[in-house]
C-alpha cells in the first residue's frame, strides 16, 4: 500500500454562524482506495465531505484539504469549478432531486461530456450511451431519451453514477448513495460502484450510516461522532476490534429479539382479515377518463391473523401495498372483504355507529417523526387529544395525570412527576427518537389492544432505533399489546415479529412463523430479501 | 432530514447537531416552556426593525385617526361660558347660547362667537386643528383652494374645506374600510379554501369551476352598473368588493389544506376518531395560516388602493364622505393647487409603504426555511 495520497485533509473545521459542527478532523484517501465515513445524522460527515469542495453555503471552513498537492480551500472559485466534476464527482442520496427533471438523462450526461471533455455533439451522445450501458441500465439508447421521472429509483441512481463517471474523476464522493433505494437494489448499486471503481482505478469516499454496507464495500473506515473523528483504520480491524466506545455502540446497535413467544389461548385474535382487498381509483388517460376512473388494486386478498400479545411483521419493498394494508386496518381506507379488530367487524361498526369505540382499540405510529406531530400543538395537547375524544368526562387535572404517566411509560421521563415542564413544549424541540416516543405515547394513552407500526424506526439512527424497538418490546410484554409491524428491514422483523407476511405488488407471497420464513424461505423473492439484508 | 438537495440537507445539519438532549434522559430541571411557533415568528418579526417600526407607526396612526374628532374638529372640546361648562364636541348648541342672534347651530369659527367665548372669564379649548371633515372655512382670506397658511396648515380644497382635516378623516375611512374588506375576504377565503382543500374530490372540482366562472366576471363594470342602480354607500361598496375579493386567498388556503391533510398527524387524528371539523379546526387550520397572515398587509394595501381608485373615478363613497381618492381627483382638476395633490399623495405613499414594509417583515418571519438565529 505505497500508493500516494490522493486527498489529504488536515484540521478541517466547519462552522455555521459561529456554531462549530466539525471540530478539526484529519483523514486521507490513497489513489484507488475506498474510504467510508460513518456516523449518525448530525455527526457532520456530509458537511465535512462537501465543505472540502466548498459546496456548503454559509459555512466557515478552515484547515487544509490537499487534492494532488493543491489546497482546495484556498483555490479560487474558478479553479475550484475545474476540480468539481473533473477530479471529484459527487453522487447524492436522492437521485430524483439531484437530476434536473426538465432534461432527459442523456442530455444531462452529454452536457457534462461536452463541457468537461470537449466532445462534439455526436461523440458525446455515443459516449453517454456507453456510460449508461456500463452502469447496467437495460436498453441504454432508449433510456438516454427518458426523463428522470420515467426511470425507476435504481435506474435513476445508475444514471447519476453514469453522469458522475462522465468526466472520469479521480475521486468519487458518494453521499448515502443507497439510502433512498429498496433493500434488494442496494446491493446491486454497491456492486456496480465496486466494479466501476476497480475498472477506472478511482478513489471512493462513501458517506453512510449503514454498517453492513461499509463492511461489504470499503477498504478503510473513519467513524465520526458529533464533529469529531473518533476512530479510523482498515475495515477488518475496526469491525473486529473497535477501539472507541462510540464505534462499539454503533456495532452493537443491531436490534435484539426480546419478546414473549407464549401464545395467549384464552384471547380472541386482535386482528383477523379474510380476502382483504384495497383498491384506489386512478385516472384513466384519454377521453374515457372523463367518465370513469380506473382501479388500482393495492392489496390483493390478504388473509391475516394477529394473536393477542403477538406481532405480525409485514415486509416488502416500496409499492408492495404494505402501507395501504396498514391504513385499511386502521379503517382509514375503504376495502372489500372481511376485517375484524378485536372481534368486531369494521363494516358492522360503521353501520352501527360504533366505529369511534373501535378506533380506541387500534392505534398507529407512523414512520416520519417530523410530520406525525402537529408543529403547532404542545406535548400536552398532542398526547391528551385521544383522552378528549374518548374520555371527555375527565377533568383537566385527571387528564394531566394520565398524560404525565404516558410520558413516563414511553421513557421520555423517568418518573411522571418530572413530566411537568415537558407538557408546554412544542415538537420542534425534540429529536427524532423523542418524537417517536411522543407518537407512541399519543397512541397508548387511549389503551389500545393493537398498535399499527408503519416503519416506526426507519427514519431513526441505528442507536436510537434500537432504543425505540426495545421500548416497543417492553410495552408489549407489559401490556399484552399486539403489533402490526410494517417494515422493509429484515433485521427489525427478526427482532420483533412472531409471524411474518411477505408482500410484493399487493400480493401476499409467503406467510408463517418468523423463524421459519426467515430461516428457510420458500419463495425466491423472500430469499432475495433475506440475502440482501445479510 | 433526508437531504433533498445538497444545500437544504446541509443547512439542516447544524440544527440537528444542536439537539443535545439524548433520548430517554430527563431534561434539565425547571426549563421554561418552549415558545410556540407563533411566538417564535413574532420574535423573528421583531428582529426586522424596519417592519417592526412600520407596524408601530401604522398602529399609532390608526389609533390616532380613531380619535380624529379630538384632533381635528370645528367644535371646541370644552367651553366655559358665563359660569357654565359646555362640551360642544358632544352637544348641539344653538348660537343663542353664546349670545348670538340665530337659533341655528353655532359656527365656532365665526370671529364674533370666538370672541364671545374667549373674552373675560370665558374660555374654550379648540381641537389642535380647528376644522372638521365637512367644515367650510367661510372666513378664509384667500379664494378657494387656498394655499397653506397659519389658519389652514395644509391649505384648503376647492370647496374651502381644510385639507389636513380631510386627510385625517380620509385616512380613517380608508383604513377602516380596508380592515373590514380584509376581514371579510380572509373569513370567506379561509372557509371556502378549507372546504375545497380538506374534502377534495368532487367538492373541490365543483368549487374550482365556480371560482373560475365567478372570477371571470368583469368586476369594474359590475361596480359601475351597481353604483348607477343603487345609492352609493360605503356598505354597498364593501359588499361588492367582498364578493370578488376572497378568491385569491381561497386558492392559497386550499393548497395548504391539500398538503396538510395527507400528513401523518392528520392521519393519526383520524385514527384517533376525531370528526372532520375537529381535525380541520385543531390540526389543519392552525398549520395552514401562514399564507393568510403573510398576505394580510398586502391585502390591506390593495384594499386601500381599490377604494382610492374607485373614489378617484367617482364610483366610490357618496359625496361628502372624506376620501383620499376624491382629494386626488380634486388635485387633478386643480393642477396649480399643488398642496392638494402633493399632501394626498404623500399620505397614500406613506400608508402603502408602511404596509409593504410590514408585509415583507411578516413574510420573512413566517418563512419556514429561515431558522432562529
Amino acid at each position: 500500500m505505497n500508493t500516494p495520497n490522493l486527498l489529504e485533509v488536515r484540521g478541517l473545521r466547519v462552522a455555521f454562524g459561529g456554531h462549530e459542527v466539525v471540530h478539526g478532523i484529519d483523514f486521507h484517501i490513497r489513489e484507488g482506495e475506498k474510504l467510508a465515513l460513518v456516523g449518525e445524522s448530525g455527526s457532520g460527515k456530509t458537511v465535512s465531505a462537501l465543505s472540502m469542495l466548498r459546496l456548503v453555503q454559509g459555512a466557515d471552513v478552515s484547515g487544509q484539504a490537499m487534492l494532488n498537492g493543491r489546497d482546495l480551500l484556498t483555490l479560487s472559485e474558478r479553479e475550484l469549478r475545474g476540480v468539481r466534476g473533473d477530479d471529484v464527482a459527487i453522487i447524492f442520496q436522492e437521485p430524483m432531486t439531484a437530476l434536473n427533471p426538465l432534461y432527459t438523462v442523456g442530455e444531462q450526461i452529454v452536457e457534462v461530456l461536452q463541457f468537461k471533455k470537449g466532445l462534439t455533439g455526436g461523440q458525446a451522445v455515443e459516449a453517454a450511451v456507453e456510460l449508461l450501458a456500463a452502469t447496467g441500465i437495460p436498453e441504454p439508447r432508449r433510456r438516454a431519451g427518458a426523463f428522470p421521472h420515467q426511470l425507476s429509483g435504481g435506474q435513476r441512481q445508475r444514471a447519476m453514477i453514469a453522469m458522475a463517471l462522465a468526466s472520469q474523476p479521480r475521486l468519487l464522493l458518494a453521499d448515502e448513495p443507497t439510502t433512498a433505494l429498496d433493500v434488494s437494489l442496494r446491493g446491486q448499486i454497491l456492486d456496480l460502484l465496486s466494479d466501476l471503481q476497480r475498472e477506472h482505478g478511482m478513489a471512493v469516499l462513501l458517506i453512510t450510516h449503514d454498517l453492513p454496507l461499509v463492511r461489504r464495500f470499503a477498504d478503510r473506515v473513519a467513524v465520526m461522532e458529533r464533529g469529531h473523528l473518533v476512530e479510523q483504520g482498515p475495515v477488518s480491524e475496526v469491525f473486529s476490534a473497535p477501539a472507541h466506545s462510540y464505534t462499539r455502540m454503533l456495532m452493537a446497535s443491531r436490534p435484539e429479539r426480546r419478546i414473549d413467544s407464549a401464545p395467549l389461548p384464552e384471547h380472541a385474535p386482535t386482528l383477523r382479515s379474510e380476502g382483504l382487498q384495497v383498491a384506489y381509483p386512478v385516472p384513466v388517460p384519454g377521453l374515457k377518463g372523463w367518465f370513469r376512473k380506473g382501479r388500482f388494486v393495492a392489496v390483493k386478498g390478504a388473509n391475516l391473523r394477529i394473536e393477542a400479545g403477538h406481532t405480525l411483521g409485514v415486509i416488502g419493498e416500496s409499492g408492495s401495498g404494505k402501507s395501504t394494508l396498514a391504513l385499511a386496518a386502521l379503517g382509514l381506507l375503504p376495502f372489500e372483504g372481511r376485517l375484524e379488530v378485536c372481534g368486531t367487524d369494521w363494516d358492522e361498526a360503521r353501520r352501527s355507529k360504533q366505529s369511534r369505540s373501535l378506533r380506541r382499540k387500534i392505534q398507529v405510529v407512523f414512520q416520519d417523526p417530523f410530520s406525525s406531530l402537529s408543529p403547532r400543538m404542545t406535548v400536552e395537547q398532542i398526547v391528551g387529544e385521544g383522552l378528549q375524544v374518548h374520555e371527555p368526562e375527565l377533568k383537566p387535572e385527571e387528564r394531566r395525570v394520565r398524560i404525565e404517566r404516558a410520558l413516563s411509560d414511553v421513557g421520555l421521563v423517568q418518573d411522571p412527576s418530572q413530566a411537568g415542564d415537558w407538557l408546554q413544549r412544542y415538537p420542534h424541540e425534540f429529536s427524532g427518537g423523542q418524537r417517536q416516543r411522543l407518537a407512541i405515547a399519543r397512541a397508548l394513552i387511549v389503551g389500545p389492544s393493537l398498535l399499527v407500526l408503519d416503519e416506526p424506526t426507519s427514519a431513526l439512527d441505528v442507536t436510537v432505533q434500537k432504543q425505540v424497538l426495545s421500548l416497543l418490546q417492553k410495552l408489549q410484554r407489559e401490556r399484552r399489546l399486539s403489533y402490526l409491524l410494517i417494515t422493509h428491514d429484515v433485521d427489525v422483523i427478526r427482532a420483533m415479529a412472531h409471524d411474518v407476511v411477505v408482500m410484493k405488488d399487493g400480493e401476499v407471497l409467503e406467510q408463517g412463523a418468523c423463524d421459519q420464513v426467515l430461516e428457510c424461505p420458500s419463495h425466491p423473492y423472500t430469499r432475495k430479501l433475506v440475502e440482501a439484508a445479510a | 432530514m433526508s437531504g433533498l438537495t445538497p444545500v437544504s440537507s446541509l443547512t439542516d445539519v447544524p440544527v440537528s447537531a444542536d439537539v443535545p438532549v439524548p433520548t430517554g434522559q430527563a431534561p434539565a430541571p425547571a426549563r421554561a416552556p418552549s415558545p410556540s411557533p407563533a411566538r417564535r415568528a413574532w420574535q423573528r418579526f421583531r428582529r426586522n426593525r424596519l417592519g417592526f417600526w412600520s407596524l408601530v407607526i401604522f398602529c399609532t396612526l390608526v389609533v390616532a385617526s380613531l380619535f380624529a374628532e379630538i384632533l381635528s374638529n370645528d367644535r371646541p372640546l370644552v367651553v366655559r361660558y358665563e359660569g357654565q361648562t359646555y362640551f360642544p364636541i358632544w352637544q348641539d348648541l344653538p348660537e343663542t347660547t353664546f349670545g348670538g342672534d340665530f337659533e341655528a347651530l353655532t359656527d365656532y369659527l365665526d370671529p364674533y362667537i370666538r370672541k364671545r367665548i374667549t373674552e373675560g372669564d370665558n374660555w374654550a379649548i379648540y381641537a389642535p386643528n380647528p376644522y372638521g371633515s365637512k367644515t367650510l372655512n367661510y372666513f378664509a382670506k384667500e379664494p378657494n383652494p387656498s394655499g397653506p397658511s397659519r389658519e389652514n396648515w395644509l391649505g384648503t380644497d376647492d370647496r374651502g374645506r381644510d385639507l389636513l382635516a380631510q386627510l385625517i378623516y380620509g385616512f380613517r375611512v380608508s383604513v377602516l374600510f380596508a380592515l373590514a374588506l380584509t376581514a371579510i375576504g380572509v373569513a370567506l377565503g379561509i372557509l371556502t379554501g378549507a372546504i375545497q382543500g380538506f374534502f377534495g374530490g368532487r367538492t373541490d372540482l365543483a368549487f374550482q369551476r365556480f371560482i373560475e366562472i365567478w372570477g371571470s366576471m368583469p368586476e369594474l363594470y359590475l361596480l359601475i352598473i351597481f353604483s348607477a342602480v343603487f345609492a352609493p354607500s360605503v356598505g354597498l361598496l364593501l359588499v361588492l368588493l367582498s364578493l370578488f375579493g376572497w378568491m385569491g386567498l381561497s386558492d392559497y388556503v386550499r393548497a395548504e389544506f391539500l398538503r396538510n391533510r395527507q400528513l401523518d398527524y392528520v392521519r393519526a387524528a383520524r385514527a384517533m376518531g376525531l370528526t372532520s371539523w375537529q381535525i380541520i379546526w385543531r390540526h389543519v387550520l392552525p398549520n395552514s395560516m401562514t399564507p393568510v397572515v403573510t398576505f394580510l398587509p398586502f391585502r390591506m394595501s390593495a384594499a386601500i388602493l381599490a377604494l382610492t381608485s374607485l373614489d378617484f373615478l367617482g364610483l366610490g363613497v357618496p359625496p361628502g364622505t372624506p376620501s383620499l381618492g376624491e382629494l386626488l381627483s380634486q388635485g387633478k382638476n386643480n393642477i396649480d393647487a399643488w398642496w392638494i395633490s402633493l399632501s394626498t399623495f404623500a399620505v397614500l405613499v406613506m400608508t402603502l409603504l408602511l404596509l409593504t414594509f410590514m408585509g415583507d417583515a411578516l413574510r420573512d418571519a413566517l418563512d419556514p426555511r429561515k431558522q432562529d438565529r
